[in-house]
């Protein structure tokens, strides 16, 4: 397929802007551009076949299947678009004074008090632009909280080795050391490990439950116990929290703040580059440092973004939760265990689980012995799904299992489905053995064949030149 | 898999060889081969202090970002820049090719015999 820059004829256009109605003025000497800027000159039909072209060449959650694991692509109701293109909020300005903005601020009020209510905390706010926004902010009432009190000692963060990239480079970001705590062999945190490395030093811990390789960890309640005992604070990165909304309470866990990933867990399409938005909830004693729009409150307080964030995506947050309601919530979320016990079950017997107890919302399939014997690595099976209209899972994720494909199904698709892809892994698995080439090839049916991706990662051509 | 006898080896996959006092370190066959192609290293500076058991750098392959871990304590005298150009060559020759050279060593991890090491990375 051509780009748009290659399809542009000089002298093309299409006329969608309206005339201009007011007096034309030149910009000043000095500000303005000395060569005409390469755009591309389309006509509409060619420009609308463009990008209808671009969508077929997309996968989507509106496509197909999409299990990829820990990102959470379910679909999306349609009420919830509808909410978010509604015009008294898309046409309302951030300055659009008190009066005016009553019924924004009452989405963000009652959106902040729901989430509470799913999370245990006490206090939201949902300035932050996307997760590891919403993480550097969590972090950051962890490190005022500490200050505050003059506790200068406490400088490292402890992180366990199954955590997603972004928790210790939140925790590195925000000034502090980071301290990697091996799993134990059942993926959950090692006790023992965590005792070793807590201490006066400790100003917190960074988890996930369920943990990313998506097991609920049973020792929750003696993790933060013993956090708490040695002066530090527990975070809670809301990755996974689309298992257990509605079920069990962050708060509960004692954990002491938190961010939620809206565009993930709470019905705003994501993947295509945002935007998304991130709540970030605390308890109260931590309520102080908590950021928010010094519109929506009295000036001076702090802020991490303009205004009151990504607005839209709250709305659309908003009334996901109303539609699901208190019941709605916690059945999505076991749907979404079910999902994924019944397909890792129905998968099992050909791929194997790095862990045989049951899972929650996700889990992973470990290929290092399939690989050993038929030399079909996990990153030729998601190769191959691509040729049968599936999204691949996530691969190589967390590292602490080898070979690895993470699979999250969400609680939106059917039986029906879950079957049709349980049905494509046991005949891949079957294909690899016998013809192993045929998978390292993969995919065969694509747009783009298997691309060269270490000459991508070594030699990429990041934008089009004009020849 | 090749592990040379010649060579000791870290737990965290780097091999270490001395040579009059100096410490030359590069990540052995069996850690090039799990990584897959690198596409990238990170190199500490020449006058940096490294600490046993601190990550010193880091290797990118198509797969993740990983830690390069230093198994001594001391100062990098010497970084392999041709690496920046052709990381390819950890993969094509992992144990021909080093990443740093430490002096002024003061501590050293309790590093393997590659007959421990191969143990280690088999069992």
């Amino acid at each position: 397929m051509k780009l748009i820059f290659e399809k542009s004829v000089p002298g093309r256009h299409c006329d969608l802007l309206p005339k201009c109605d007011v007096e034309k003025v030149e910009l000043p000497e000095g500000f303005r551009r000395e060569t005409v800027p390469a755009l591309p000159e389309l006509s509409e039909v060619d420009l609308a076949r463009h990008y209808t072209e671009l969508n077929h060449r997309v996968h989507g959650v509106n496509c197909g299947f999409y299990p990829l694991g820990s990102c959470t692509m379910k679909y999306n109701p349609r009420i919830d678009e509808d909410m978010a293109a509604l015009p008294g909020f898309t046409g309302v300005h951030p300055l659009a004074g008190e009066k005016n903005t009553a019924g924004c601020r009452e989405v963000l009020d009652t959106a902040a008090k729901y989430l509470c209510e799913i999370t245990g905390m006490e206090s939201m706010t949902f300035q932050p632009a996307a997760g590891a926004h919403g993480e550097f902010t969590g972090v950051l009432l962890i490190k005022q909280y500490h200050a505050k009190r003059g506790d200068a000692k406490r400088r490292k963060i402890i992180v366990p080795d199954s955590a997603h990239g972004t928790n210790p480079a939140t925790a590195a970001m925000c000034g502090y050391e980071v301290v990697n705590i091996p799993s134990a062999p059942d993926g959950c945190v090692d006790l023992e490990a965590l005792k070793a490395v807590l201490g006066e030093d400790t100003a917190g811990l960074m988890l996930t439950n369920p943990n990313t390789v998506g097991l609920f960890d049973e020792n929750i309640l003696e993790i933060t116990r013993l956090v708490h005992e040695a002066g530090g604070l527990c975070y809670y990165d809301g990755a996974n929290l689309n298992a257990v909304m509605g079920v069990v309470r962050p708060g509960d866990m004692g954990f002491d703040c938190i961010h939620m990933n809206l565009h993930k867990t709470f019905a705003t399409p994501h993947g295509g580059g945002g935007p998304g938005a991130c709540a970030v909830g605390c308890k109260a004693f931590l309520k102080e440092f908590l950021p928010h729009s010094a519109l929506m409150d009295e000036p001076g307080h702090l802020q991490v973004r303009a205004f009151a964030g990504n607005f839209l995506v709250v709305v659309r947050a908003l009334a996901y939760l109303l539609t699901l309601g208190r019941e709605g919530i916690p059945e999505a979320a076991k749907n979404a265990v079910l999902n994924a016990n019944y397909l890792m079950r129905q998968i099992q017997g050909s791929f194997e689980p790095a862990f045989d107890r049951i899972c929650m919302h996700e889990f992973v399939l470990d290929l290092s012995e399939y690989k050993k014997e038929t030399g079909v690595s996990a990153l030729d099976v998601a190769k191959s799904l691509i040729d049968y209209g599936m999204h691949p899972p996530t691969m190589y994720f967390p590292m602490i299992v080898h070979e690895a494909l993470m699979l999250e199904p969400t609680e939106t698709e059917s039986k029906e489905t879950l079957d049709w892809a349980a049905e494509i892994f046991r005949e891949l698995y079957e294909l690899g053995k016998k013809d192993p080439d045929f998978m390292h090839n993969a995919p065969h049916n694509a747009q783009i064949a298997r691309p060269d991706e270490v000459r991508a990662a070594r030699q990429p051509v990041l934008r089009w030149q004009k020849g | 898999m090749n592990y040379p006898a010649e060579l000791q080896y870290s737990r965290d996959h780097e091999w270490l060889r001395m040579e009059d006092g100096i410490a030359v370190i590069g990540i052995s066959d069996f850690a090039q081969s799990e990584l897959g192609d690198v596409v990238f290293v990170n190199l500490p500076e020449v006058g940096d202090d490294t600490t046993a058991g601190e990550p010193f750098g880091d290797v990118e392959s198509v797969k993740a970002v990983s830690d390069l871990v230093c198994p001594v304590t001391g100062t990098v005298c010497e970084t392999n820049e041709e690496l920046l150009d052709a990381p390819e060559k950890l993969n094509e020759d992992p144990y021909g090719t080093w990443i740093i050279k430490v002096e002024k060593v003061t501590d050293t991890e309790d590093l393997l015999t590659a007959e421990q090491y191969e143990a280690e990375c088999t069992h």
